[in-house]
C-alpha cells in the first residue's frame, strides 16, 4: 500500500490534479438536491460513455463502405462473438440516451433550473439535445439497410425544399448526385468524429458550469429568483446548510446509473440488435421504410400535415422550436422556479409529451398508408355477401380487383387511408357513390378512367348493400317527389 | 504618452506572426474548401447526368407499365448496389413512352405500380398517382418525376443521374418538369 501511495504522490506532484478533483467531488450542494429527481443528467452521461465504448468496439468490425457496410453488420450479428450484443447495447443505448436527455430536459424546465445564473448551462443543454438527436439520426444511417437508404432519401427531399440553397445542400449532404458510397462515408465521419467530438466538448462545458454555478436548489414555491440576491441566497443554502456532493448526494446518481446500464443491457440481451433490414439496393422497391422510434413522430407529422403547410412547417418549424428553447432563459430568467406555481410550464410539457406520444403511437400503425396486400390477402367477409344478387357479387369482385381494399376496410380488415365502408350506404346515396367512385374527391383518386360502366354499376350495387340490417340506406328525398 | 499605445518590437512581431498565420491559413483554405464543396461544383458542371439505355423498345409491352433498372452514370468504386437505380417505364403506344422516377414526389420513398387500379402508391405517407404520373391523392403536391426520354436505334434511353428531389419549388410546381 505504501508503494502505491508513493507512486500516487509522485504522479500527483507532477500532474497536480488530486486537489482540484477532490474539491470538485466534495463541493457543497444544497441538502434537498440529493433527490431521485436529480439523477437524469448523470444517467445521460453514463449512457453516453457506454455509447463511446460500444461505438469504438463496433468500429473495429464495421466497414463504412456502401458496398460492404451491410455485410459487416451481418458479420457482427452472426460471426463475431457477442457482436450482436455489442450492436444491441449501442442501439438500445441510443434509444435510452434520447429518452433520458428528454426527461432530463423536462425536469430541468419544470424545476426552473434554466433561470439566472444558469442560462448558459441551459443553452449548452439545448445544443446537447440537438447533437444527441444528430447522433441518433446519423447512427440510423450507419445501419446501412433499406430503412437507412430511404431515410436518407427523405432527408434529402426535406433538405431540397430549403429556399435557394436546397439543391446545393442536397449535393453537400449526399456527397454526389445519388445516395451512394460518398454519402455513407460522410455520415460515418459525422457520426464518429464531428458530432461526438462536439458532444464531448459541450458535455465538458455543461459539467463545468454545473460545478462553477452549483446544482439548482430544490425549488420552493414562493422563493423567487432575483438577480440581485440569488447568489447570496444560494451561497447560504450551500455553504451554511449544504452537504458535500460526494458522498452525500452521489450515491443516488450511482444507483440510478447502474440501474439504467442494467436496463440497457437487459433490453439488449432480451430484444437483441436493431436490424439491419434488407440490403440497401435501390432497385428493391418492395419496402416500407420507417424511421427509428425517436423520429416516428416526425414521420406521422409528415403524413398528416396539409400539403401546402408542409414545406413551411418543415423549414420554419425547427428554427422556431430551437429559437424558442434558446430564448427561454432570457424571457423568464427570474421569478418563480417551482412547478407548483407555473401552470403554463406544466401544461406546455404535458402538451408536448402528449403530442409527441400521440404522433409516435399513430406512426406505429401508419393509418395513412395503403395496405399494399389487402386487395389480394383479405377476402370480402362472408356476412356481407349473404343474400346478395349476382350483380352485387360482381361488384364485390370489382371492389377487390380494383384494390379498393388497400385503402378501405371491410369488417375491420384492409387499409385505413379512406373511411371503412361497412356502413357506407347509410352515408351516401346511389348518386353520391357513383360520383365519388368516378370523380374521386377528398383524398380519393378518381376511378372514372379505370372502370367500365358495367364495373361501376356492379361496384355501386355492392356498396349499396353495405348498411346495418336495422338501418335503411341513404336515399335522395327529391327522387321520391318526382315519382 | 503611455507606453502601451506605442508599437513595440515584440508587439509588432506578434502581429506579424498573426498575419503570417492568417495568410497561410487562407492559402490552405482554398483547396480545403474546394475539396469540401467538390460534390456541389461537379454537379454544376453537369458531370452527373448522361443518357442511359433502359432496353429495346420491344421489351416494353404497349399499354403497360414495367419496372426497369439501370446503373447510375456517375459512380465511385465503393458504391456497390447503391449505384443501381429503378424507374417505371410506361409504354403508351408505339414509340410514345413515359419514364417515371420511383421516388415519390413527396419525400422520396419508392412508389409501387398497381395495374388493376391504375395507381402508383407510396408506402410511406400514402401518396398516390394516376397512370400518367399525375397526382391522385395524399401529401405530394405534384406528379411523379419524369425523365426526359429519347429512342436511339430502337433503344429507349433516359437522361438520368441525379436523385430526384422535390426542390425548393415543390409547392409552386404543378407541372412535371424533368428530374434529371
Amino acid at each position: 500500500m505504501r508503494v502505491i501511495a508513493a507512486i500516487a504522490d509522485w504522479v500527483d506532484h507532477r500532474l497536480q490534479l488530486a486537489a482540484p478533483i477532490r474539491d470538485a467531488a466534495e463541493h457543497p450542494v444544497p441538502r434537498n438536491t440529493a433527490s431521485w429527481w436529480y439523477v437524469f443528467g448523470s444517467a445521460a452521461l453514463i449512457v453516453f460513455c457506454l455509447q463511446l465504448v460500444t461505438g469504438i468496439l463496433l468500429a473495429m468490425v464495421y466497414v463504412p463502405s456502401a458496398d460492404e457496410a451491410w455485410n459487416s453488420l451481418q458479420a457482427l450479428n452472426h460471426q463475431v462473438l457477442f457482436g450482436w450484443f455489442v450492436r444491441a447495447l449501442h442501439g438500445w443505448g441510443s434509444n435510452f440516451m434520447v429518452a433520458i436527455v428528454l426527461i432530463h430536459m423536462a425536469q430541468v424546465f419544470l424545476f426552473g433550473a434554466y433561470k439566472y445564473p444558469r442560462e448558459l448551462t441551459w443553452i449548452v443543454g439545448v445544443f446537447l439535445l440537438l447533437t444527441t438527436l444528430g447522433m441518433a439520426f446519423t447512427g440510423q444511417i450507419m445501419r446501412f439497410d433499406q430503412d437507412a437508404y430511404w431515410g436518407l432519401g427523405i432527408g434529402a427531399s426535406i433538405a431540397s425544399r430549403i429556399p435557394f440553397a436546397g439543391p446545393t445542400i442536397v449535393s453537400l449532404m449526399l456527397g454526389g448526385p445519388i445516395i451512394a458510397g460518398a454519402t455513407l462515408s460522410r455520415f460515418f465521419t459525422l457520426h464518429v468524429f464531428v458530432v461526438p467530438g462536439t458532444l464531448i466538448g459541450l458535455v465538458c462545458l455543461h459539467l463545468l458550469m454545473v460545478l462553477k454555478l452549483g446544482i439548482n436548489e430544490w425549488p420552493m414555491p414562493g422563493r423567487l429568483v432575483k438577480r440581485a440576491t440569488y447568489e447570496r441566497d444560494y451561497h447560504e443554502l450551500t455553504k451554511i446548510d449544504g452537504a458535500p456532493f460526494v458522498p452525500y448526494a452521489v450515491w443516488k446518481d450511482m444507483f440510478f446509473a447502474a440501474f439504467i446500464l442494467l436496463a440497457v443491457g437487459g433490453c439488449a440481451w432480451y430484444y437483441g440488435p436493431f436490424g439491419p433490414t434488407g440490403r440497401p439496393d435501390p432497385t428493391i422497391i418492395q419496402t416500407v421504410p420507417k424511421p427509428d422510434y425517436f423520429f416516428l413522430w416526425l414521420y406521422a407529422l409528415l403524413s398528416l400535415l396539409p400539403p401546402s403547410l408542409e414545406t413551411p412547417a418543415l423549414i420554419i418549424g425547427p428554427v422556431v422550436a430551437i429559437v424558442a428553447l434558446l430564448l427561454l432563459p432570457f424571457l423568464s430568467g427570474e421569478g418563480e422556479k417551482s412547478w407548483k406555481r407555473r401552470p403554463i410550464a406544466v401544461l406546455t410539457v404535458m402538451l408536448i409529451a402528449i403530442t409527441l406520444g400521440t404522433f409516435t403511437h399513430l406512426a406505429g400503425y401508419a393509418p395513412w398508408s395503403p395496405h399494399m396486400n389487402a386487395w389480394s390477402g383479405a377476402p370480402v367477409p362472408d356476412h356481407l355477401l349473404r343474400g346478395t344478387t349476382a350483380l352485387q357479387r360482381q361488384g364485390a369482385l370489382v371492389f377487390q380487383a380494383k384494390q379498393c381494399r388497400n385503402c378501405h376496410a371491410l369488417g375491420n380488415t384492409g387499409g385505413e387511408r379512406g373511411p371503412d365502408l361497412d356502413r357506407v350506404a347509410v352515408r351516401l346515396t346511389q348518386d353520391q357513390l357513383i360520383r365519388q367512385v368516378i370523380q374521386g374527391g377528398g383524398n380519393m383518386p378518381a376511378y372514372g378512367k379505370n372502370l367500365s360502366p358495367a364495373e361501376t354499376t356492379a361496384l355501386v350495387a355492392f356498396l349499396e348493400t353495405l348498411h346495418p340490417p336495422n338501418q335503411a340506406p341513404a336515399r335522395e328525398a327529391a327522387r321520391d317527389l318526382t315519382k | 504618452m503611455p507606453n502601451d499605445t506605442l508599437l513595440t518590437r515584440r508587439g509588432l512581431f506578434m502581429k506579424l506572426g498573426i498575419l503570417f498565420n492568417g495568410v497561410v491559413a487562407a492559402t490552405l483554405a482554398v483547396p480545403i474548401v474546394r475539396f469540401l464543396l467538390s460534390s456541389v461544383t461537379l454537379g454544376r458542371e453537369n458531370a452527373y447526368t448522361a443518357w442511359v439505355p433502359l432496353g429495346r423498345v420491344g421489351e416494353f409491352p404497349e399499354g403497360e407499365t414495367r419496372l426497369a433498372t439501370f446503373r447510375n452514370p456517375f459512380e465511385t468504386p465503393t458504391d456497390g448496389k447503391t449505384a443501381d437505380a429503378a424507374c417505371w417505364v410506361r409504354r403508351i403506344e408505339g414509340e410514345q413512352f413515359q419514364v417515371f422516377a420511383v421516388n415519390c414526389a413527396h419525400l422520396g420513398c419508392p412508389v409501387r405500380w398497381f395495374p388493376p387500379s391504375g395507381l402508383f402508391m407510396c408506402p410511406c405517407h400514402g401518396g398516390a398517382y394516376y397512370r400518367d404520373g399525375s397526382r391522385a391523392s395524399g401529401p405530394p403536391e405534384r406528379g411523379l418525376f419524369e425523365y426526359p426520354i429519347k429512342i436511339q436505334d430502337g433503344v429507349l434511353t433516359i437522361h438520368a443521374g441525379e436523385l430526384p428531389t422535390p426542390g425548393p419549388n415543390a409547392a409552386l410546381d404543378p407541372g412535371r418538369p424533368p428530374c434529371a
